[in-house]
């Protein structure tokens, strides 16, 4: 392509990525520093003419130990985990029907039902936090997992709704006409050719998915109260602050061992997440 | 509708060999389109309707009333919208919610832009760069948020402990103790949770343009700025286009962010309208004046949701 001069690519492409590099995980790094230094060199002077702020002689586990031992930590991994995973399965099963239905049936209405689905995909979950609070207390959910399951599914299904919609549409036609042809009944044809077809869009929706009822706070913050119910960035935000006084050290331990679960999940499936994410724009 | 079944079978009597049909029969009513489309909604419309259509309804009814928590309240009319208007909390949280949502929008816009365009080129390590510039969106924005409130620090910033020893400053700055600066601090930071979601999915745009345009352009004498505007933007327009509603929306009805960063704080002087609605009608219980507020949203809500489906349609019909 265009032959550049080395100096200029050093200025155009080289130092700007190396910013955007360091911009970007400075804060991860910052996490993880904090969270194994011990509290002596935590909270010393901005001034001081020993400070060495970007690495630690003494590193420590204390905060770890802390943290796992004497907070609810470990029991706010596993509510998130639960109430992430189940909201996600049953947000990609009404999905998958949903989305099949879209795309490849003819019936009155369809059109509509498409966009109000694509809509309510749009609609942020702080417009209607505060009467969902009433309808979960009168539905006497309140304080339990299941707000947060049932709750969940009204931004992840639109999303999966339209990702697996949008890769139905790619799957040709023919291949369930021959199975019909043979014999198969929509619905067979459905589960058995289809579906498995469309693995991997499942996948990039659940994953998608997965990472966002991990992520979600409002409605965690405002339907659940017991502080061994909560989910980790709630449980990390209301119980780890004692009063004014901000324990930064097993803050960012809390911050960092909440992030790790996620942060895996995405590493090993990178390629279906960015798919989810672009397809989650383009539908 | 009964037709329709007779004449699947019929069709499919012809077609199918007789064991088949015998095979087929206990699923025969799902081969009516209509009622399997149905049958296949209904879990999906049934949980959308109870939790968002329905709580719509019952927010712009608690709106209109004057519910508190364990006080069943009636009709008052417009008065929470006029309350809320009327109030100068209210009137700084939707000034501060545009403000914030326009700059981080623009910040979010450029650098993704800059950043889809050096992901775009080949390098050694490319694969792992791009999948760590995802991570801050990755990362539950609670958790990432605290690890920049420790950074904005008050005593033990590490970021005034550069500037400082850079030489840039000598005083402390007033990361989040001060209204101004606190509502900068909360772009800088939404900048840097939303620009990896524009920088991939501008990249995804960018790699869908057949290179030859570039050679071609370059042959024409175009340098790399002339090839940007030239070339590549308005290929890339649609894709932007979405990508910046969403992100609209996303920064417009922000809650977390600010809810870690500052609390509204100092002052009131940097809510949002979802962290104010949050404080009226959670923290305070006044569910009716929390519904209006958040109501606020709507409006420009409808606006860009509006403008994103006429887009749509307009793609549909080219």
């Amino acid at each position: 392509m265009v032959i550049e001069r080395r100096w200029k690519k050093w200025v155009y492409f080289y130092i700007p990525l190396t910013v955007f590099v360091v911009g970007t995980l400075f804060p991860f790094y910052w996490m993880f520093i904090t969270a194994i230094r011990p509290d002596a060199e935590l909270y010393r002077s901005w001034r001081a003419v020993n400070n060495a702020p970007f690495w630690t002689l003494s590193p420590t586990l204390d905060h770890v130990r802390d943290l796992l031992a004497k907070t609810n930590f470990p029991s706010w991994i596993w509510n998130t985990f639960f109430i992430a995973m189940v909201s996600t399965l049953i947000s990609l099963f009404c999905g998958l029907l949903g989305g099949y239905a879209l795309a490849r049936l003819k019936f009155p209405m369809a059109g509509m039902l498409g966009t109000s689905i694509f809509v309510t995909y749009l609609v942020p979950p702080t417009l209607l936090f505060i009467p969902l609070a009433d309808i979960i207390r009168s539905f006497r959910l309140g304080d339990t997992p299941w707000a947060l399951i049932l709750t969940y599914p009204t931004f992840l299904i639109p999303f999966c709704t339209w990702l697996l919609m949008g890769y139905f549409k790619t799957i040709p036609k023919e291949l369930e006409e021959c199975a019909r042809i043979d014999g198969a009944t929509r619905f067979g044809a459905m589960i058995r050719i289809i579906f498995p077809i469309a693995v991997p869009g499942i996948l990039s929706a659940g994953i998608f998915a997965f990472t966002l009822s991990w992520n979600e706070f409002i409605y965690a913050l405002v339907f659940l109260s017991s502080p061994e119910k909560k989910t980790v960035p709630v449980g990390v935000v209301s119980e780890l602050i004692r009063g004014d006084i901000y324990f930064w050290g097993q803050l960012m331990a809390g911050a960092l061992l909440g992030s790790i679960p996620v942060a895996l999940v995405y590493s090993f499936f990178v390629e279906y997440y960015v798919t989810g994410l672009t397809g989650s724009v383009k539908g | 509708m009964r037709k329709a079944i007779a004449g699947g079978s019929a069709r499919v009597e012809v077609l199918a060999p007789p064991r088949a049909v015998r095979h087929q029969r206990p699923g025969g009513f799902l081969e009516n389109e209509r009622l399997l489309a149905a049958m296949l909604l209904t879990p999906t419309v049934v949980l959308l309707g109870l939790f968002i259509a329905y709580p719509f309804v019952m927010g712009v009814w608690l709106a209109l009333s004057n519910t508190s928590v364990g006080n069943v309240g009636e009709f008052v009319g417009l008065r929470n919208f006029q309350k809320a208007w009327n109030d100068s909390i209210f009137q700084t949280a939707f000034w501060n919610t545009c403000w914030y949502t326009a700059w981080a929008t623009v910040f979010k816009l450029t650098l993704g832009m800059w950043l889809a365009l050096l992901l775009n080129r080949s390098f050694r390590g490319k694969r792992v760069v791009r999948a760590s510039m995802l991570l801050p969106f990755i990362v539950p924005t609670v958790l990432s948020t605290f690890a920049w409130r420790w950074m904005f620090d008050p005593t033990f910033s590490v970021l005034n402990w550069l500037l400082f020893r850079g030489g840039f400053i000598t005083t402390k700055l007033p990361f989040l103790s001060d209204g101004a600066y606190g509502m900068w601090c909360a772009i800088a930071v939404n900048t840097w949770r939303g620009m990896p979601f524009f920088a991939i999915t501008l990249l995804a745009g960018l790699q869908t343009i057949n290179p030859d345009l570039h050679e071609a352009a370059s042959l024409d004498g175009a340098n790399g700025w002339h090839r940007f505007w030239n070339v590549t933007w308005p290929l890339l327009k649609p894709v932007t286009l979405v990508v910046v509603v969403f992100s609209i929306i996303q920064t417009f009805s922000d809650f977390q962010l600010i809810y870690v960063l500052t609390g509204g704080g100092p002052a009131n002087s940097t809510h949002l309208i979802a962290t104010y609605a949050y404080q009226v009608g959670v923290a305070t219980g006044l569910l009716g004046e929390g519904a209006a507020i958040s109501l606020f949203m709507l409006p420009v809500l409808f606006v860009v949701v509006w403008l994103q489906l006429r887009y749509l349609r307009r793609l549909e019909a080219t």
